[in-house]
């Protein structure tokens, strides 16, 4: 046993079997109040941006619109994050309740969960689940129906509005912003798009109240939050933990002593070296400062052993194949921050030219057109100016 | 090519005629047939009334909609950083010794392609990888050993 | 209706309705950001970067292509931010570009190498991704040479393709570093349904994209002293050649370019029009013919309606789009083929030259017509019509080859015979010209009288309107046409492609029941034409337009059947419309294409 700070918590995975009297429940309120319990709540958005979901489904259902939908995004294919796939083989009724009842506060009857290929695993188990939920739907009255979509494999897709155009036939390239999908998502309509643990989440507060929610974590990071942790550690797998802790807390319970780094988010999230494992903070706290860290979850430990290069590296190869190709900073600065380090290691560069590629690293943050391309510069900034002479010799 | 166009009309039936139908479209010829060739995409382009450049510009988008032949099996190994940490290439080595073909390749008997892809969700038990749609964790070259063997014997029971 | 939006850029003040875009407003100021992948007359991608401005106090730029106004907004568009991330987004294009300058079609008219020289791109750039990357240079098509090598992927030409012409033989595919513009399958653009019609071409901001160029050819078949080389122009280039050489859009310069035609080496100087004239006495007759038929004597055979066949984009787009319906276009060759065609025979005896000497060379404003003239069906003199089809922008070249000052050139006048036309053979190079030069001619014939418009300007049919539909009534009609008496002629006119489809797929529906339709498949007709000067817009192609129809109404024959050349060809050659001669020579057979 890993633990003996870090509190573990199981909201998220503890299976009360009570979907029926939760709907019931809830679908008995006004729906004006349950938005204000989600808002009250603190909830964000768990897939990373952390956007808070109350206010989108507000947002979405003060638009009018004779159509719309509810999309739960299960396109998990950020590297390191694995949680998603546990909540839906482990509680798949707490994701369907949530988007059901997103359903009825907004004024939709369809909602769809869009599923990565690599995860077509699931589907039968799911499909399963699903017809269950349609019965326990009919027998409450309620014409909401859920489907799966499934992708193909594209990292790209997990993009709220790429996921709409792969939906609709597409290849799944970010499209501009605005519009957003409050008002245009999948096929133009009013969208809710919700990150399969945030809909999870959505239940407990049904369930308990906001309160309970929003006693846990820290300020503007409030609730649990379910973590996939890999990489150098005794104890892979998937916990919930409560919002806030430091990373040095972390790092004394799942490190295997000897850690050098943990990357926070992902490859598209940052990488924190060992010297800063104290100052910095699980959450999201405001704006990012580099003490305070969003993540869809992925926490990926590196101890000592490992070249931050390959690391790195590894990052960089995974951008250059998934961007989708569209807009110049992305598709480009991509290839060019990897052949980059490439001649930096090999002698081909001279060092220095490791700053010019921090300020590329920086423009493709400002000018990129979907969050893929501008959180590249997170882990390429972050490692190349934490572990700067492992990038050169 | 009349089986190619009796499967995409149905499918078409199934999802539609029109490009939203798409996506599945695509994903049900590649479970018959392993890859969509173009003739099906010719198909696909009459049936959604779009042009085959559209058919052919979505598909090549996704990697698991292969256009060109492929093994009955797909074994697609994760190379993302938790199972590059893990060894995966091991798991790659042993699997191109087993199999006598390289990174992409087919082998001859048309059983099997190896391929490389990204993040399979697998990453606390890694190295990890697909094979067609079933997820193989915390692998070893012995367990890959036993995989492919599981396979062979299951698509050649005689022997 | 809609909300004024007040902002300031670079520190002005202005305002404009809700909706318009960051670029739009700066335009209206005179304050110039540079674009690549956007383009007037196609939809925004916001997807090349390079017009990003800074909002104050936002972190991250923003596409001004792309994003709207709101109020308060203080936007900089130059603010060191910006300017250093555009800087490093046009390094980047140039990274993955293979920017062989000197060696490129393209030098000296290419936006990224003007953007390039703008932002000062020096040597110590990023590293050159050409020598990682594999790419094809397809030449076979003997209109349109597509060079991935030097593509930036800013989708111009594959939302041309899709959108303005609904053609769908471009298309983005691939992903990330390998994403690309492709084919079908990567085949080449002569094997997939791409008409050629050049629009792509058009607006390519680089040499991705360019017309195969024929000018090296005509200069050695011009040395050769066993060889007669004719040129004929057709009518769009002479209200676009200036633009190419430095004029303003809209100059009328056809006696500049019979000047310079002579100067280059050209033997024989004559023009497009008089077949565009002679292509309205068949294709109107066969039009008559075809209401005779459908209307008295019943016949199934008689398709209606009639379609236009001048434009070798349609064309294709028909055999490959709707090839049950290739009964329904005009036999009627285009007017370069007839003129082809009658260059090395009627006119080859008239000058005594033998056929095998004549070399015949057209001025287009059309890449399709490079493909036109290959066509196999195309060699009713028993040898290829037409040798060589220069676009208008070939033609610039070798004028500024040849080192001639073209604004300063004395006007010139057409070799006779094929020299001369009537403002109806003009007013062929706008959309609806075709049309307007056929009711001219047709409504005479019928009843004798002149088409009742003021001064013979068909203005319903005129303008910049995708699809435009005009009703005539035919009233005192000749006795001969006295089947036609009351007959309200029911005339549609589209261009651009994507418009002609919106006809057909009606005429196919059966919403519509026209008697004839005019297609060209380039906006604006072939004034807009692939071969036209770059660049091309909506306010360029209505200067070219205003000035087509400028000459006409100076031009003292303005209907085809009073060409005193076109008369005497009759006379001569051919005795009457659709004769046996005329359908030897002047007219053709079409093929049924693959869709896909």
């Amino acid at each position: 046993m890993a633990s003996k700070k870090l509190k573990r918590l199981d909201l998220v995975f503890k299976d009360e079997q009570d979907t029926e009297a939760i709907l019931k429940k809830t679908f008995s309120r006004p729906e004006s109040d349950i938005i204000n319990d989600l808002i009250s709540s603190g909830l964000k958005g768990r897939g990373g941006a952390g956007f808070p979901t109350g206010l989108k489904w507000k947002l979405t259902a003060d638009t009018k619109g004779d159509e719309k939908y509810v999309i739960c995004n299960a396109d998990e294919g950020e590297p390191g994050t694995f949680k998603d796939r546990e909540i839906l083989s482990k509680v798949p009724h707490k994701v369907l309740a949530g988007m059901a009842v997103c359903g009825r506060v907004i004024g939709s009857r369809k909602g769809f969960i869009y599923l990565r290929g690599e995860y077509k695993f699931l589907i039968p188990d799911l499909e399963r689940e699903i017809e269950r939920f349609h019965q326990l739907l009919e027998k409450l009255g309620c014409g909401f129906r859920v489907e799966i979509f499934t992708g193909s494999g594209a990292y790209i897709c997990g993009e709220e509005s790429a996921l709409f155009e792969s939906m609709e036939g597409k290849r799944g390239e970010p499209r501009n912003k605005p519009p957003f999908p409050v008002t245009h998502g999948y096929n133009g309509k009013p969208t809710v798009i919700n990150n399969v643990e945030t809909l999870a989440h959505t239940y407990s507060i049904f369930k308990y109240g906001p309160e309970k929610f929003r006693d846990l974590g820290v300020q503007d990071s409030r609730g649990s939050k379910v973590f996939s942790v890999s990489g150098d550690t005794p104890v892979p797998g998937i916990y919930e933990l409560e919002f806030g802790m430091t990373l040095q807390k972390f790092v004394d319970d799942f490190g295997d002593g000897d850690t050098k780094a943990v990357q926070v988010g992902g490859a598209s999230g940052f990488c924190v070296p060992r010297k800063k494992f104290e100052k910095t903070i699980i959450g999201y706290q405001g704006k990012l400062t580099g003490e305070s860290l969003p993540t869809g979850g992925s926490m990926m430990i590196f101890n000592s052993s490992r070249s931050m290069y390959n690391v790195l590296h590894n990052y960089l190869d995974f951008f250059v194949e998934e961007s989708c190709g569209q807009c110049t900073p992305c598709r480009v600065g991509t290839q060019q921050l990897l052949l980059g380090i490439e001649a930096v290691k090999k002698g081909e560069k001279p060092s220095s030219y490791l700053d010019k590629l921090l300020e590329l690293a920086e423009s493709m943050r400002i000018t990129a057109k979907c969050g893929l391309g501008q959180s590249v510069a997170n882990s390429f900034a972050s490692i190349v100016e934490n572990f700067k002479e492992e990038m050169i010799y | 090519m009349e089986d190619v166009k009796q499967m995409v009309k149905e499918l078409a039936g199934k999802y539609g005629h029109s490009e939203k139908g798409l996506l599945p479209i695509l994903q049900g010829i590649v479970d018959k047939e392993r890859y969509i060739s173009e003739e099906a995409m010719v198909e696909v382009a009459r049936e959604l009334d779009i042009s085959a450049a559209q058919v052919f510009g979505t598909a090549t988008f996704y990697s698991f909609l292969e256009t060109k032949p492929t093994g009955k099996y797909v074994i697609r190994v994760c190379k993302t950083i938790s199972c590059m940490m893990k060894g995966k290439n091991d798991i790659i080595r042993e699997l191109e010794s087993v199999l006598r073909i390289h990174m992409g390749e087919t082998t001859h008997d048309g059983l099997f392609s190896l391929r490389e892809t990204n993040c399979l969700g697998q990453c606390h038990k890694g190295p990890a990888m697909l094979v067609n749609d079933t997820p193989y964790a915390e692998l070893t070259p012995e367990k890959v050993r036993q995989i492919l063997c599981d396979i062979r014997k299951k698509e050649f029971p005689g022997n | 209706m809609s909300e004024m939006i007040n902002l300031t850029i670079d520190n002005v003040p202005v305002s404009v309705p809700e909706g318009t875009t960051i670029l739009e407003a700066a335009k209206k100021i005179n304050v110039r950001i540079p674009t690549l992948c956007y383009h007037q007359d196609l939809c925004v991608a916001g997807n090349c970067r390079v017009c990003v401005v800074e909002q104050k106090g936002t972190d991250r730029l923003m596409p001004s292509c792309a994003m709207p106004v709101s109020e308060g907004m203080e936007i900089l568009t130059n603010s060191l931010k910006a300017r250093s991330a555009r800087k490093h987004v046009i390094e980047l294009l140039v990274s993955e570009h293979r920017a062989d300058c000197t060696r490129c079609y393209k030098n000296g008219n290419c936006e990224l190498q003007e953007l390039s020289s703008e932002y000062i791109i020096g040597e110590d750039g990023f590293i050159d991704l050409i020598p990682y990357k594999e790419y094809t240079i397809d030449h076979y098509s003997p209109s349109i040479i597509k060079d991935d090598s030097k593509c930036i992927r800013c989708q111009r030409c594959v939302r041309t393709c899709n959108e303005l012409q609904k053609i769908g033989a471009l298309a983005v595919a691939y992903k990330g570093k390998d994403m690309k513009i492709s084919t079908f399958f990567e085949k080449p653009m002569f094997e997939v349904v791409c008409t050629n019609c050049g629009q792509c071409v058009n607006r390519c901001p680089t040499g991705a994209l360019t017309e195969k160029t024929y000018v090296d050819l005509v200069w050695s078949e011009m040395n050769r002293e066993d060889k007669h080389v004719v040129v004929q122009t057709a009518p769009a280039v002479r209200v676009a050649l200036g633009e190419a050489l430095g004029m303003e859009p809209g100059m009328i310069v056809t006696g500049k370019l019979v000047a310079a035609l002579r100067r280059l080496g050209f033997d024989s100087v004559l023009d497009t029009d008089f077949t565009a004239d002679l292509t309205i006495i068949e294709e109107g007759n066969e039009l008559l013919q075809r209401l005779k038929k459908a209307l008295v004597d019943k016949d199934p055979a008689a398709k209606l309606p009639l379609t236009t066949s001048c434009s070798p984009g349609w064309v294709k787009f028909i055999e490959h789009a709707f090839p049950g319906y290739l009964d329904h276009v005009s036999t009627a060759k285009s007017p370069q083929q007839m003129f082809g065609a009658l260059a090395k025979t009627f006119y080859a005896k008239k000058i005594n030259v033998e056929p095998e000497n004549i070399v015949s060379v057209s001025i287009m404003p059309c890449t399709a017509k490079k493909y036109e003239a290959d066509r196999p069906e195309m060699r009713s003199s028993g040898y290829k019509d037409v040798d060589y089809v220069l676009t208008t922008r070939e033609l610039a070249l070798m004028i500024r080859q040849a080192g001639i000052d073209f604004a300063s050139l004395p006007d010139d006048d057409y070799d006779s015979i094929m020299g001369e036309s009537s403002g109806a053979g003009v007013i062929f190079g706008a959309t609806g010209g075709v049309m307007e030069a056929a009711l001219r001619t047709a409504y005479e014939v019928v009843t004798g009288r002149e088409v009742p418009f003021e001064n013979l300007n068909i203005t319903p049919v005129r303008g910049m309107d995708g699809v435009r539909e005009a009703t005539i009534k035919i009233e005192g009609a000749l006795p001969e046409w006295s089947f036609l008496e009351g007959v309200e002629l029911r005339c549609c006119v589209a261009h651009g492609l994507a418009n002609a489809k919106k006809v057909m797929d009606a005429v196919k529906a059966g919403t519509v029941n026209y008697h004839f339709i005019e297609i060209m498949a380039c906006p604006g007709g072939c004034l807009g034409g692939g071969g036209q000067p770059i660049p091309t817009n909506e306010e360029i192609r209505r200067k070219r337009a205003e000035a087509i129809y400028r000459e006409d109404a100076h031009k003292p024959i303005r209907k085809s059947h009073e060409n005193p050349e076109v008369i005497r060809l009759y006379e001569e050659l051919l005795h009457e419309p659709l004769s046996e001669t005329a359908h030897k020579l002047l007219h053709t057979n079409y093929r049924a294409r693959d869709r896909y």
